[in-house]
């Protein structure tokens, strides 16, 4: 069974990324998107039956403090791939008859004095870093076998092995890896949602930004930052009533995984990617060479690089040539993350909330309202979280 | 005690720490298939047996990959950076995280040939952690 074409996003909303937002709660910033959310869909909170949240907060609070009565919920516990993982679940959701207008509200708050970066999780930033990502409790493997060699090893120390690894086996260059943080600079100039809007960067200002994990820059990384999205997903058929451009999804696959921690993973330049690409092509009945442009989940460069060569954008290996000669700015040949991705835009409440970056972007590349930022070619995208 | 993290020892557990404490390496062996494991669990991922018994590796290895840790994520690192994380491939097909010891950050390379060293941490707790082999 397909649910090709059967659910569209229909609306979304997006509060702008910023460092942070003293005083504001994860509750209030949840509330604002998903109300905006569900007006520019031209719906009424009444209307809404389904609720998808973000890893870490419990959706059916997330219901009892909007006062929502969903009969579809769950929270996505997928680390990057929860906002995406999201469209997946909700258009197979919509096309079971689970619910009929689906909510999905992802993001919050950075002042602990409003309730910590992550909801009912820690006061005291130092102490969160000392937990394996996701608090996955003590006995995750990731404090058990990882942390006891340098806390976080997962996050900037993972990628830093991966990045490694990938230059090690396939020749990729410092210059390559500094390309895509500058054409997704180049992407948030002009977005006002972005945390880095107005501020340009050249490769220089990349290779010259100290090591967080060498060969990891600073400018390669995430600013784990505040901020919320949310968007409505309902039919096909009932989304042709509504005033927004449906944005219908066609393929879907995942969310795919084949390890939590870097060390259980025999291949490391090698994303689950490579298992749900193929299945959301497949089922969309396009090839990713037919894409036009990618929002693909960029925690790091190397993440979205590796990424995008294991959908098959360009031949495994081959991602740095491809930066090298693509201009993947708005403006240019294969735009990817066009609103600068997380890299660039930031990144809302740690990586289950950072892909709202992608889902919503695309949407709004699709429905044509991404002013100065919109591309001609909008039809078909490529999302990955 | 370290103040970040440590090792959470469970029934399942506990034979490789022991074997730490001792200036052992351990793997776990499935008993039915003879495939290795790392980290210990249960039950054999390659043949679903729970028949196991530990058995000594060489502590020898290669690194797989490495990176260079400039920003102390966790205040008991603040005067340790910058200090390396590898990925150790042993002599037996397991890869381990670990720290190279003993071996300036310019100097490590992907490839090169590594050697467990074991670290007490506390009376409870003994790291395997690895520096370039033959640096004995």
């Amino acid at each position: 069974m397909s649910i090709r074409g059967a659910a569209a996003i229909v609306g979304y909303h997006e509060i702008p990324t910023r460092r942070n937002y003293p005083g504001r709660s994860n509750w209030s910033m949840l509330a604002e998107a998903a109300n905006g959310a569900i007006r520019d869909a031209g719906l009424r909170k009444d209307q809404i039956d389904g609720l998808l949240c973000q890893e870490g907060f419990n959706s059916l609070t997330v219901a009892e403090y909007m006062q929502l009565s969903p009969k579809y919920t769950q929270s996505m516990t997928l680390h990057g791939a929860t906002a995406t993982g999201a469209v997946s679940a909700g258009a197979a959701a919509i096309a079971a008859g689970y619910a009929d207008y689906i909510l999905c509200v992802m993001g919050g708050t950075r002042d602990p004095e409003a309730g910590g970066q992550q909801p009912g999780g820690f006061r005291n930033p130092q102490q969160m870093s000392a937990q394996p990502r996701g608090g996955g409790g003590p006995a995750s493997r990731g404090t058990e076998w990882e942390s006891p060699y340098g806390p976080v090893v997962a996050a900037n120390g993972g990628y830093g092995l991966i990045k490694q690894r990938h230059m090690y086996e396939f020749g990729t260059t410092q210059e390559q890896f500094a390309k895509c943080s500058v054409d997704q600079r180049f992407n948030a100039l002009l977005d006002p949602n972005a945390a880095f809007s107005g501020q340009p960067i050249t490769i220089e200002d990349v290779l010259n930004s100290r090591f967080t994990n060498d060969p990891l820059h600073l400018l390669e990384c995430v600013m784990p930052c505040a901020g919320a999205g949310a968007w409505i997903m309902t039919s096909a058929e009932r989304a042709r009533a509504l005033p927004n451009k449906p944005v219908y999804v066609l393929g879907a696959g995942g969310p795919a995984t084949s390890h939590d921690t870097i060390f259980m993973e025999r291949n490391v330049t090698t994303s689950p990617v490579a298992l749900s690409a193929p299945v959301a092509l497949r089922m969309s009945g396009y090839n990713a060479r037919d894409m036009q442009f990618a929002e693909f989940y960029d925690c790091y460069t190397i993440l979205v690089m590796m990424c995008l060569e294991d959908a098959g954008i360009c031949p495994k290996g081959e991602i740095g040539p491809f930066y090298a000669s693509t201009d993947t700015t708005y403006k240019g040949g294969f735009p990817i993350n066009t609103n600068g991705g997380q890299i660039s835009g930031g990144q809302p409440v740690g990586g289950g909330g950072g892909g709202i970056k992608q889902v919503i972007e695309a949407a709004r590349q699709i429905m044509g309202r991404a002013g100065p930022r919109q591309i001609a070619k909008n039809d078909l995208c490529l999302v990955n979280g | 005690m370290p103040d970040f993290p440590t090792p959470l020892v469970t029934p399942d557990t506990a034979p490789f720490w022991k074997g730490c404490q001792a200036g052992q390496l351990l793997l776990q062996r499935c008993a039915a298939c003879g495939a290795l494991r790392y980290p210990p669990r249960p039950m054999c991922p390659q043949c679903t047996s729970k028949e196991t018994g530990w058995v000594p590796a060489s502590g020898r290895g290669t690194v797989y990959s490495y990176t260079v840790t400039h920003q102390a994520l966790h205040p008991s690192l603040a005067d340790k950076v910058p200090h390396l994380v590898i990925l150790v491939e042993l002599e037996e097909g397991v890869r381990i995280t670990s720290n190279i010891v003993d071996c300036p950050p310019d100097q490590v390379r992907i490839g090169m040939p590594v050697e467990v060293v074991f670290h007490q941490v506390n009376p409870e707790l003994t790291l395997p952690k690895f520096r370039p082999a033959g640096t004995a």
